[in-house]
């Protein structure tokens, strides 16, 4: 995907040349592997450091949020429905942005990368679909399907679903993948052996939050757990808050998560975070059939009433 | 809601939801009687649920 870079830069300058943006919200190169950082480019000279790889997982609709002016958005299959997220739910104007489309092909997961060496990592190179990793003394070449992020790996939205410009040809979707294989996994336990199995999931959380500041849903002003009047979670680590907090952050994402995988990205412990979302995405497939973010012209369905809602339910 | 919580291991017979008006104390009354009786047949929930000592200060 390192091939979009040029193409990236080139959109970007012409869009800033000719004042059809003020900004233009990309990536650049991080400090560390696999790291790319969100960039804001307001100008030629900083349109040049923008880039595009496979460790550009991070959801950048997260830095739409309440912005004035005209925005040019590179915005890859996940992006792009939490862009129309955002849209419906009024934090962004759809003609405020100019939305640059990446057909993507999945990210590499670096808490995956990391695992497979002792040592630290200090480069990694793509070239096609074939990833060479290396460090002090060491160096592997592995394809990239095999270092897909676990979300990516099973994505069936891999094209934007709303763009004004594409930065590259669109790719083929993937249609051999189940999205829920996790999530069927854990439905066949038993009640205990589910409570046990979050119980390990959240054990190493140390209540940083990244998850809850990489996510493009979470743009409440005061978050409900830095609330302290009322005081809706306890704030210690205790395995009862923990599960509390990773509960209600769950359900606010419910209808709305597009499973772009940045909490997962974002956690510094690797914990699979998604599973809780990944649940209430398949429920809202199945009892409403709604896959968040394809269509601005849908309401979402938590704020619809439909008559045959499921209500089995309520007794 | 409640398939998420179920989902991550919270018992069947712990969480239920009823739609009953202000007018209709005998439908509250019975609904009651039905909840507490299906979930004194599970463990306590302080086993769990509850935060009796906290492990951190």
């Amino acid at each position: 995907m390192t091939d979009y870079t040029d193409k990236i830069k080139e959109i970007a300058k012409r869009l800033l040349a000719e004042g059809k943006v003020d900004i233009v919200i990309g990536f650049r190169k991080g400090t560390l592997p696999m790291m790319n950082q969100p960039h804001v480019a307001a100008s030629a000279e900083s349109a040049d450091e923008l880039i595009w790889d496979s460790s550009c997982g991070l959801n950048l609709a997260n830095y739409l949020t309440d912005k004035k002016g005209k925005i040019g958005i590179i915005a890859k299959g996940c992006d792009s429905r939490n862009i129309v997220t955002h849209v419906i739910e009024n934090k962004i104007q759809r003609d405020q942005l100019y939305i640059i489309g990446v057909p993507c092909t999945g990210m590499i997961d670096h808490h995956k990368i990391k695992a497979m060496f002792d040592q630290e990592v200090r480069n990694v190179d793509e070239s096609g679909d074939q990833i060479t990793i290396s460090g002090d003394g060491f160096s592997k070449t592995v394809s990239k399907q095999e270092l897909l992020a676990e979300n990516c790996a099973v994505c069936t939205h891999r094209n934007p679903v709303i763009y004004d410009e594409l930065a590259g040809d669109l790719v083929t979707e993937q249609t051999n993948v189940d999205p829920y294989a996790s999530v069927k996994t854990v439905e066949a336990l038993s009640a205990d052996e589910k409570w046990r199995y979050f119980e390990d999931l959240i054990a190493p959380c140390i209540r940083c939050y990244a998850c809850r500041n990489a996510c493009p849903l979470c743009y409440c002003p005061t978050c409900f757990v830095d609330e302290s009047r009322p005081q809706w979670v306890g704030k210690s680590q205790d395995t009862v808050d923990i599960r509390t907090f990773h509960l209600l952050r769950a359900y606010h994402c419910a209808g709305r998560c597009t499973d772009c995988g940045a909490c997962e990205r974002a956690c510094p412990m690797g914990i699979k975070i998604r599973e809780f979302t990944k649940k209430l995405n398949k429920d809202c497939l199945e009892l409403y059939g709604w896959e968040a973010g394809l269509s601005i012209d849908q309401r979402p369905p938590l704020d619809t009433y439909k008559n045959n809602d499921p209500q089995d339910f309520i007794k | 809601m409640k398939n998420l919580l179920e989902h991550t291991g919270i018992e069947s017979g712990r969480l239920h939801f009823s739609w009953i008006s202000s007018a209709e104390s005998t439908k509250f009354v019975d609904v009651v009687k039905k909840i507490t009786a299906e979930v004194k047949t599970l463990d306590p929930a302080n086993k769990k649920y509850v935060k009796t000592e906290p492990k951190v200060a």
